[in-house]
């Protein structure tokens, strides 16, 4: 799951090698942490959240499978 | 954008050295010509001049996205292909494999979250304005064709009962194919209402008090 937030951030930032993302898993939830440079904040976040939901979305599909919830926050 | 500049002999030498330089094909760049390589000088006392050109290199939407869409599904676990069609103001990329159901999810949803990403990172390269069309196994021909029968079967049942209907929340491409599929419908009228994302179509009968002349 993480691989996605990385690839979809890595892509949307200016600073790519300041993305860093970390997975916490439990038996019913996983739960992604995404944090960029504060000046890319506003990359992957976008106009309403409109960003952030679209790779919500997008994780979300990819976790179907695996069948738990998928929680994705984003920080600096 | 790569750019190469290059001296040489000649004109095409130059432009050999610059595609060398960036490893591409002739008809992937624009070449722009600094220095001609001028005739012989008189009796060749002033020697000649050398060609200088620059030659640049913009990397095209088609190929940018298939790089973004191979590491989102390897990512997300899915074996695809793209098949990449190029037209004057879009590329269309369409995503084939088995079992791609999650690509496209609930009416479309992941899809079009795809597309969205696809093209914010693809405009992140390159200056480029083209706009990527996303589709997955034909799914948006498939939905625009269900849409335009759904359309015209609840446009006749609006004729027959008089009855307004009201659709479920649609994103403003979807509204527009039923906008569409109804426009030379007489009798009908269509609009929307709601705020995004639950704007709605409403497929009603026309007003008969106004004459239309």
């Amino acid at each position: 799951m993480k691989e996605v937030v990385e690839v979809l951030a890595k892509a949307l930032v200016d600073q790519p090698d300041q993305v860093i993302v970390a997975q916490h898993t439990t038996e019913k939830t996983v739960h992604i942490q995404l944090s960029v440079a504060p000046e890319d904040m506003g990359k992957v976040i976008g106009k309403q959240g409109k960003i952030a939901n679209a790779i919500r979305s997008i994780v979300k599909a990819a976790a179907v499978k695996d069948g738990r919830r998928v929680i994705v926050d984003i920080d600096q | 954008m790569k750019v190469a500049e290059k001296t040489a002999r000649t004109l095409e030498e130059a432009i050999e050295a610059c595609l060398n330089e960036l490893g591409v094909k002739r008809d992937q760049v624009s070449i722009e010509v600094l220095d001609e390589p001028g005739k012989k000088g008189l009796f060749g006392l002033f020697g000649s001049r050398l060609a200088k050109v620059k030659v640049s290199y913009q990397d095209d939407p088609g190929s940018l996205a298939c790089e973004f869409l191979t590491n989102l599904t390897r990512a997300m676990s899915v074996t695809a292909d793209f098949e990449v069609f190029r037209r004057a103001e879009h590329v269309t990329i369409n995503i084939t494999g088995t079992d791609l159901g999650i690509l496209i999810g609930r009416r479309g949803d992941t899809l079009e979250s795809i597309q969205f990403l696809t093209n914010l990172a693809v405009s992140k390269m390159i200056s480029d304005k083209t706009r990527i069309i996303i589709d997955v196994e034909g799914y948006r021909k498939r939905r625009e064709e269900t849409l335009v029968k759904l359309a015209k079967r609840l446009a006749d049942k609006v004729k027959k009962t008089g009855n307004r209907i009201i659709l479920e929340p649609m994103s403003p491409q979807e509204r527009r194919i039923i906008h569409t599929a109804l426009q030379n419908e007489w009798r009908i009228s269509t609009f929307s209402e709601g705020e995004e994302p639950h704007r709605r179509v409403v497929i009603s009968l026309k007003r008969h008090n106004k004459d239309v002349s």
